[in-house]
């Protein structure tokens, strides 16, 4: 043996004899590919349209912004000063600069856009029963990581979009009583945003945030395998307790990943090359630009903030919305539907409904709001009838709904609670859309542009 | 005998797992102070921001004056009153413009509206417009943008009058 050849044995160890050199690589690959997908994976848990991919693709988002934000750490510059400038620079003299932002944005709002995919799939196939509970709260701390690292991205460029969408989204921690303030001065270092901000933000985007994705994802996976893969769709007929047969997951499971990682760079990469990542002119402290808008992922936080008290819109809602959340796994089931699309047909027509019902409420009580109350109020927002009261409507028209919408159907509280997350997920989905396209200069409602 | 080594394990467990987690609530305090919001060098920079906005008569009754230095307004009432407001929205911290034509300060982001006191004229704002202090020395007026005072509705003791000669 040569020196090249003794060093080739030195990466592959088990590769002695040369003549059967397909299958040696082959094998070498398979044994590494075992570090980390299973042997062998239940056949019906394959269909696509138990999870259309969106995990697969959700990780593959997760690499491209590892890898893209990498690279745009040695174009970047956090400082005030600096920092707008470097971005510039790197739009219009630095070799694919452009192309590597575009990259990087598309993939952080796609990631967050295929995780919020994700979370809707695993909620409606009932994904979250025992022994996957502890995985759904696991999920929803990723789901946090995944929209921090959006919105501590969203400031690094420095343009007036980003100094007033972290200005009013910090603003809002005001709210929060005893601890808020002393928060918001917390995470921007200041009482407004300045050069500490913009170095806080930096470190959370590039390091702090990543470190939790990096424990946080394998734990994710690892508690999959735990569970001895996914979930077995079925119909709602089918007997749970039928596993079906096991089946190779190289090359039946790893030749699917591999197709939808292909095409979804080829999506991001295509995105990327016709569309221009935003950037607005340089921060100005001094001046608020009309609209001023949160991003978008913000935007129902935002509309909300338009009709309740802040009380309410940022602390009283979201906080009970993220306990029903942690709540979902843990709530005493009356059928076992893990496995079935929307519980049973059922149930299917239930959310079907609860779409209807909360797109004609939630537009209805905006404009309801916006015409008859708001129009004839002057005077500070007031806890009672900005809060209070708007908020107790909101609670017994969810709480009736409930119990209206169970009673009717003679359901079980499996499918009472899918109408129910249905409506307030609709709900908050419409006020985004409101929130993002219907509002235009001094936040007035608008039609077309 | 053995009861003795078992007791005796059974304390060193104890410690171990006391200053073990002594130690970590040290850490924890560590991190807090090496976090706290930078305060001090603010202050410096407060203490030195007491900015002459000039003659009281510079200032027509009934209207506001932008300095963007201080980052406040100064409106003179109709009856030659003076309040020096902090440009800030109550509501999400936006910088309010005054809109003369409509004597008005309108937020851009989320359309609260308050009135030449600083009154909230319309909601989302929760308060009115925050406070600076103002100072009237033979008769050129100062103001002091380190000193920064919440108020929720506009009162009449808030108001800083000239001198009458």
């Amino acid at each position: 043996m040569n020196i090249l050849q003794r060093i080739r044995l030195s990466v592959f160890p088990d590769k002695q004899e040369t003549n059967h050199h397909k299958h040696g690589r082959g094998k070498n690959f398979r044994s590494f590919l075992l570090h980390f997908r299973p042997r062998s994976v239940p056949e019906r848990t394959l269909k696509l349209s138990l999870t259309w991919g969106l995990g697969g693709m959700a990780v593959v988002l997760v690499f491209l912004l590892f890898g893209s934000g990498l690279m745009l750490k040695f174009a970047y510059e956090p400082t005030p000063g600096k920092a707008y400038d470097s971005i510039v620079y790197l739009n219009n003299h630095v070799p694919f600069g452009r192309l590597l932002r575009n990259i990087h944005r598309w993939s952080a709002n796609g990631l967050l856009f295929i995780v919020f995919l994700h979370f809707l799939r695993v909620f409606y196939t009932s994904a979250f029963t025992a022994p996957r509970q502890f995985n759904w709260i696991i999920g929803l701390t990723i789901f946090s990581a995944v929209v921090l690292s959006n919105f501590t991205g969203y400031l690094l460029p420095w343009d007036q979009l980003a100094y007033w969408a972290i200005t009013i989204s910090t603003s809002m921690l005001d709210y929060i009583p005893g601890v808020g303030t002393g928060l918001k001065e917390w995470i921007l270092g200041g009482p407004e945003p300045g050069p500490q901000t913009l170095i806080n933000f930096y470190a959370i985007h590039t390091a702090a945030l990543p470190l939790v994705l990096l424990f946080f994802l394998p734990f994710h996976f690892w508690r999959i395998r735990k569970a001895k893969g996914l979930i077995i769709p079925r119909s709602p007929d089918e007997d749970p307790s039928v596993k079906g047969d096991m089946i190779d997951s190289m090359p039946h499971l790893i030749m699917r990943e591999v197709t939808l990682a292909v095409l979804v760079l080829a999506v991001i990469l295509l995105t990327a090359m016709f569309f221009n990542a935003p950037l607005a002119d340089i921060a100005n402290p001094g001046l608020s630009p009309n609209p001023t808008k949160a991003p978008w992922y913000f935007m129902g936080i935002q509309e909300m903030l338009m009709h309740f008290h802040p009380v309410f819109a940022l602390l009283v809602i979201p906080g009970l919305l993220l306990f029903g959340l942690l709540l979902i796994p843990y709530i005493n089931y009356e059928a076992n539907t893990t496995g079935i699309w929307f519980c049973s047909i059922k149930g299917r027509r239930m959310a079907v409904i609860a779409v209807f019902f909360a797109t004609l409420v939630t537009v209805a009580a905006v404009l309801f709001d916006e015409f008859v109350v708001i129009a004839n109020q002057t005077g500070p927002a007031n806890m009672v009838s900005n809060g209070l009261l708007p908020f107790t409507v909101v609670l017994v028209t969810c709480i009736g709904f409930y119990m209206l919408i169970k009673k009717a159907f003679s359901a079980t509280n499996n499918e009472a609670v899918q109408a129910l997350f249905t409506l307030l997920i609709t709900t908050f989905v419409v006020l985004t859309i409101i929130g993002v396209w219907f509002r235009g200069t001094g936040m007035q409602l608008m039609w077309g542009t | 005998m053995e009861k003795e080594t078992h007791s005796r394990r059974s304390f060193f467990n104890k410690l171990w797992l006391v200053l073990g987690g002594l130690a970590f609530a040290e850490i924890i305090a560590m991190m807090f102070a090496f976090f706290r919001p930078r305060k001090t060098e603010l202050s410096e920079d407060d203490k030195a921001a007491i900015i002459t906005a000039g003659p009281v008569d510079n200032f027509e009754p009934g209207t506001v004056s932008a300095f963007v230095a201080g980052k406040f307004y100064l409106a003179r009432l109709e009856d030659g009153g003076f309040l020096a407001m902090s440009r800030r929205c109550t509501h999400l911290s936006c910088t309010v413009p005054w809109v003369s034509a409509e004597n008005k300060f309108i937020c851009p982001c989320h359309s609260s509206e308050f009135d030449i006191r600083g009154e909230v004229a319309n909601p989302p704002a929760p308060r009115a417009l925050d406070l600076y202090a103002i100072e009237i020395r033979n008769n050129v007026l100062s103001v002091d943008t380190g000193k920064l005072s919440k108020r929720s509705v506009f009162a009449q003791n808030q108001v800083t009058y000239p001198k009458k000669t």
